[in-house]
């Protein structure tokens, strides 16, 4: 079956090393992945702090497109458009009377047969059970694994792992041979949509995460998320000057770290393109 | 709403957030959780609880300052209080209402400049492209903030790691998207 | 021919004033088969009764209808006047004037119309109204305690101390239950063992008291006054009668790292224990799941070590049945584990520890003899943090309900540390104070201004375990919701008070209700406290609901004193508003065809089947039948039957359709 691919626009930008490894892993397991055709932003942050109606109604075309295009089941990466769409969806198969009024306003076709994995999901059903032998230079590495507030929360609607103190990214960690730590910040706030428009917030938010994962030997920080990873890394100067000290622990998305466990290229999977040099 | 006379206590503001949310004030009893849990607390003039307290009074005044807070706009979603409030109050749907009707009624604080303004550029780089074209919203944000300096030096490290479009992403099905702009401001202010 | 009396009452003019009374009397006086009818200011006084008893006595009446307030009230008044003046007493009936006409419709022409037509319902009732005794029924003198907690004590004590044998049955070895885990008691800070043990003692040597520790009930049956109980004696793998409790076996035992149920998983006991020193009675089981014998088939070293040949590895459970009259049920509580708490960390940190562990800790008897040490390293905590309403009073969570009893021991606790460690710092975040009792507001009061324990107002968001400190992130909700961390050694969660584990299957032998809290249910909140809705049950302590020690025990003394009045009636008398399956002469001997529906449709197991065989013993026919002392009188088996075999004594069908076409006029 092939599975369907919503990069969003993080992933066509600013975070295009996520896709690429992304794209690197599932190619290496044969995953076969098909990009939604025509796909548009998601609304983002944006959308649901001014305006809710947007909110619902871009993720829908989304959805619609999808399924247009014969998808049953598509991988959603980035962690905000995961859950943005879900919530979408979850928000309009709770209320038959929202779904008719954003469908007929915007003459889609949704029907919200559309299954949604985010990364993790898509990993643990593609790709671990298959990651035996696989492993070719074990990620042997103290990790934090960081999963950020939209990967789990609200977890009414999400129903993914555990909300506080999850667990699948260490479980999977600890599959391509990376020692996970236990620490306090797992789904606390990187500061998200504030990155542009008050950095420093940015900066106290993020610099409490670098600092926690670094008091406790932390080798790499390792996200499922485009705007977690910018801000832990391309925001790296904010954090150094709210914690008066250089910290220079990379950011891995989780999927370059497993392509690294599999050996692949370093290159392949953007590692080059970070802000923080990727020493691991 | 009820049309039971007892129900009409509940007034103003609180039951426009209600009608719009289903999250009923009164069932806030205080316990100061998500004030305690939230990440922005002390970024903010009023704490989640205190808002909360704010909209129970049903005073005019209050509500006024509710909507004018710099609180609803730096408040992120990111839905700390309502994963762990005892009660099981959405407050991050909340927020997004009153930051909708805040800036309907041309309430924003003025300390939330830049973060309207950031959300907006956002908007409006989707609203033409279907995609975000980030060099855009830069310049677009720029221009709304005057903040011309600031990540200056961010973009050419960015561009340099291939981080950064020079072009947008154009949808082909550029004018679907802009319609569903048109039909949803019709209702907002945005 | 019927000879109706009448009896219209004003309720001084709570009837009255919108009713008029003497009109609905003159109405009634004109009906078929009323010889007498009467209006009168206060029908329940006793010039009212008087002018029954003298209206029965003089017209020779063959029934009375009084139409006044709610039969709730003054129904055993009233029946009670026409029995004293010869009438049976089911031969009265009231009409309900007042909550179903006077007090919920204005004054006027239709109000008076509708009182006239309820007395007319009656009056046609009642004239098919049979003659009906109470029912009586033997009572067992032997009461069941079940739970040997401060409640099960006290409630056996007091009923053994009226004469009456009683059997108290404990699941766990001894008895005391949580008090004899307490270190002080609050409000007075007296020692918890100190003031329990003595009772203990004196269950033990009571010779009204049967006592079976390590066992459970397995069935009942039965109704009040004649219960069946089936008590399964656990096997202690022990003969009790040889057994000196010398407590050799229990130091010689290798199998020594089970964490103790007595200690709250804070010290270890070996797998053949007393679970504390003050046991009662003082004599070891041996936990099977834990022995190694039991496991792997060898070891055998208690046995070889009793000097007593007391141990029995073959020895099987024992089903003991007794009879009883009547049963206290004093099971108690428990409380949330610190698992519970996604937020608090999962039960993960070992310096995050419950209310109880907290008891332990401080408890002379505990694993730190009575010395507040972390449970991590022994390190004696310089920073405690104690938070209120651990899952109490948290909707999210599924606990609505405030657990009571936490306010009060957080207080006792944070004093607690206070006075043993004299330059600690402690904390207790709390969103109210519920200190109602004597003299509990003046001992929080007592641990702020003399023990300076610092309270904020707030609830906690998180706590993590960082460089060997637990950082607790609150906010104090006083100072604008500010938000407030503090870097703690230990913190004490006041978990909720739950209802204990099996209250559901244990309520259901019984056949007595509970709350959607699992806590069991009272007859009536205010007036009934202690019974249940099963009669002959009764409640004690905090099976009910959290409850604290002097709380538990009056509801203990008063449900020994509902033993008491029981037992001390030598037969019982019940209304007979009971179901009875008709009888007709032969060959049909009844209308009932034997489908018995009735028989699983009865919620209190009270239809039976009976044969109906002929002289030479062959069987003619199976029909149900009612056991009058356990029916209950609800008339689901009447709804049930098909062939309309069943009636209710007092409301048969054709009294129902009598009442019916009353109001239709058709009379």
């Amino acid at each position: 079956m092939t599975l369907g691919f919503y990069p969003g626009c993080s992933l066509k930008g600013s975070s295009r090393e996520y896709a690429e490894s992304v794209l690197a892993v599932a190619k290496a397991f044969d995953v076969e992945i098909e990009e939604i055709t025509d796909w548009n932003c998601c609304g983002a942050t944006a959308a649901h702090n001014l305006n809710k109606e947007l909110s619902l109604a871009l993720p829908a075309r989304i959805l619609s497109l999808a399924e247009k295009q014969g998808l049953k089941e598509i991988v959603v990466p980035c962690a905000a458009c995961y859950s943005r769409l879900t919530v979408t969806k979850h928000e309009l198969s709770k209320d038959p009377l929202l779904k008719a009024t954003v469908i007929e306003a915007n003459g889609l076709d949704y029907s919200g047969s559309v299954s949604i994995l985010n990364i993790i999901q898509m990993l643990d059903k593609y790709i671990t059970p298959n990651l035996g032998g696989r492993v070719v230079k074990p990620f042997d590495h103290k990790v934090a694994c960081y999963y950020g507030c939209l990967l789990v929360r609200p977890h009414e609607i999400l129903k993914f792992d555990r909300e506080e103190d999850p667990q699948s990214m260490d479980i999977l960690m600890l599959k391509t041979g990376a020692t996970p730590i236990d620490w306090a910040y797992k789904t606390e706030c990187c500061g998200a949509g504030l990155s542009v428009s008050r950095t420093s917030s940015v900066g106290r938010l993020s610099g409490k995460i670098i600092e926690d994962a670094k008091d406790r030997g932390a080798e790499a920080v390792i996200v499922a998320c485009p705007m977690c990873h910018s801000n832990l890394d391309m925001r790296r100067d904010a954090i150094n000057t709210f914690l008066g000290e250089k910290v220079d622990i990379p950011v891995l998305y989780i999927t370059q770290a497993l392509g690294l466990a599999l050996g692949i290229d370093r290159k392949k999977l953007g590692l080059q393109r970070h802000f923080v040099k990727v020493t691991v | 709403m009820s049309s039971d006379p007892h129900h009409s206590i509940i007034s103003g503001l609180s039951s426009d957030v209600l009608e719009h949310t289903e999250v009923k004030v009164s069932k806030c009893y205080q316990c100061g959780k998500c004030s305690a849990g939230c990440p922005l607390s002390e970024e903010m003039d009023f704490p989640p609880s205190v808002i909360m307290r704010m909209l129970q009074t049903d005073n005019p005044d209050l509500e006024e300052k509710v909507l004018r807070s710099f609180s609803i706009w730096v408040c992120l979603t990111c839905e700390m209080c309502f994963a762990r409030c005892p009660m099981s109050i959405d407050i991050p749907k909340m927020m997004d209402y009153l930051r909708e009707r805040s800036l309907k009624e041309k309430k924003a604080n003025p300390k939330a400049k830049e973060i309207v303004a950031f959300h907006k550029s956002f908007l409006d780089s989707i609203k033409y492209t279907g995609r975000l074209y980030e060099i855009g919203l830069f310049i677009d944000y720029k221009a709304r903030t005057l903040k011309i300096l600031d990540d200056l030096a961010l973009a050419p490290k960015m561009l340099k790691r291939g981080k950064l479009n020079i072009f947008p992403e154009l949808i082909k099905d550029r004018s679907g998207v802009a319609e569903m702009f048109k039909k949803s401001s019709k209702k907002n202010n945005t | 021919m019927s000879k109706i009396g009448v009896f219209v009452c004003h309720c001084g003019e709570n009837i009255s004033a919108t009713v008029d009374c003497a009109k609905v009397a003159e109405t009634a006086s004109k009906y078929d088969g009323v010889a007498f009818s009467v209006d009168y200011k206060y029908m329940c006084s006793d010039p009212g009764q008087s002018l029954i008893k003298s209206a029965i006595a003089e017209k020779g009446l063959t029934g009375v209808v009084v139409a006044a307030c709610s039969p709730r009230m003054h129904e055993p008044t009233f029946r009670k006047a026409c029995a004293e003046a010869g009438l049976n007493p089911y031969m009265c009936e009231m009409a309900n004037l007042r909550e179903h006409c006077s007090w919920v419709h204005e004054k006027g022409e239709a109000t008076t119309e509708k009182a006239t037509d309820l007395v007319r319902i009656l009056v046609e009732k009642v004239k098919y109204n049979q003659s009906l005794n109470e029912i009586r029924v033997p009572v067992t003198k032997t009461a069941l305690v079940i739970g040997g907690g401060i409640a099960g004590i006290q409630a056996s004590l007091d009923i053994a101390n009226t004469g009456h044998k009683v059997i108290l049955i404990e699941k766990d070895p001894s008895i005391g239950g949580h008090m004899s885990q307490l270190s002080e008691t609050f409000p007075t800070l007296d020692c918890s063992q100190c003031i329990l043990t003595p009772r203990m003692v004196e269950v033990a040597q009571h010779p009204n008291i049967t006592l079976y520790t390590y066992a459970e009930l397995e069935s009942l049956e039965g109704f009040i006054g004649n219960f069946k109980a089936k008590i399964r004696r656990k096997s202690k793998s022990l003969d009790e009668k040889l057994c000196t409790g010398c407590g050799l076996c229990t130091t010689k035992c290798p199998t020594k790292k089970i964490p103790s149920e007595f200690n709250e998983g804070l010290g270890n006991r070996p797998a053949i224990y007393v679970p504390f020193p003050q046991a009662v009675p003082n004599k070891p089981v041996i936990d099977r799941i834990h022995c190694t014998y039991y496991t792997k088939g060898k070891c055998r070293i208690c046995e070889k070590v009793c000097p007593t040949q007391a141990i029995r590895f073959d020895q099987e459970d024992q089903i003991v049945e007794v009879e009883v009259g009547a049963l206290v049920i004093a099971t108690g509580f428990n409380i949330k584990q610190t698992d519970f708490f996604p937020e608090y960390g999962y039960g993960k940190y070992p310096d995050v520890i419950t209310g109880l562990q907290f008891e332990r800790l401080a408890s002379a008897s505990g694993p730190t003899l009575g010395e507040i040490r972390r449970p991590s390293d022994g390190k004696i905590p310089e920073k405690i943090v104690f938070l209120a309403c651990a899952g109490s009073r948290d909707p999210a969570k599924g606990i609505p309900y405030c657990s009571k009893i936490c306010c009060m021991y957080i207080a006792k606790h944070a004093m607690l540390y206070q006075h043993k460690v004299h330059s600690g710092k402690s904390y207790v975040f709390y969103m109210d104070i519920r200190a109602g009792g004597k003299m509990y507001e003046e001992f929080v009061r007592r641990a702020i201004e003399d023990d300076g324990v610092n309270y904020i107002r707030g609830r906690v968001s998180k706590i993590y375990e960082k460089n060997g400190k637990l950082i607790v992130n609150g906010a104090d909700t006083l100072l604008g919701a500010m938000p407030i961390e503090i870097e703690a050694d230990m913190v004490v969660l006041a978990t909720a008070g739950i209802a204990n584990d099996g209250a559901e299957e244990l309520a259901q032998k019984l056949h007595i209700s509970y709350d959607p809290y699992r806590f069991f249910a009272e007859a009536h909140p205010k007036l009934k406290p202690v019974e249940t809705n099963t009669a002959g049950i009764f409640l004690a302590g905090a099976c009910q609901a959290p409850r604290d020690i002097p709380e538990s025990v009056s509801m203990a003394s008063g449900a020994a004193v509902k033993v008491a009045c029981l037992f001390s009636q030598d037969e019982l008398t019940r209304e007979p508003i009971i179901a009875v399956v008709n009888r007709q002469a032969p060959p049909a001997y009844s209308s009932c065809v034997g489908c018995f529906l009735c028989v699983s449709a009865c919620p209190y197991q009270a239809i039976e089947k009976e044969e109906i065989r002929n002289r030479n013993g062959e069987l003619i026919k199976s029909i149900a039948k009612v056991n009058p002392g356990l029916c209950q009188g609800c008339g689901t088996c009447v709804a049930f039957c098909r062939t309309k075999s069943i009636d209710i004594q007092g409301y048969t069908h054709e009294q129902m359709y009598t009442e019916v076409l009353a109001l239709l006029n058709e009379y």
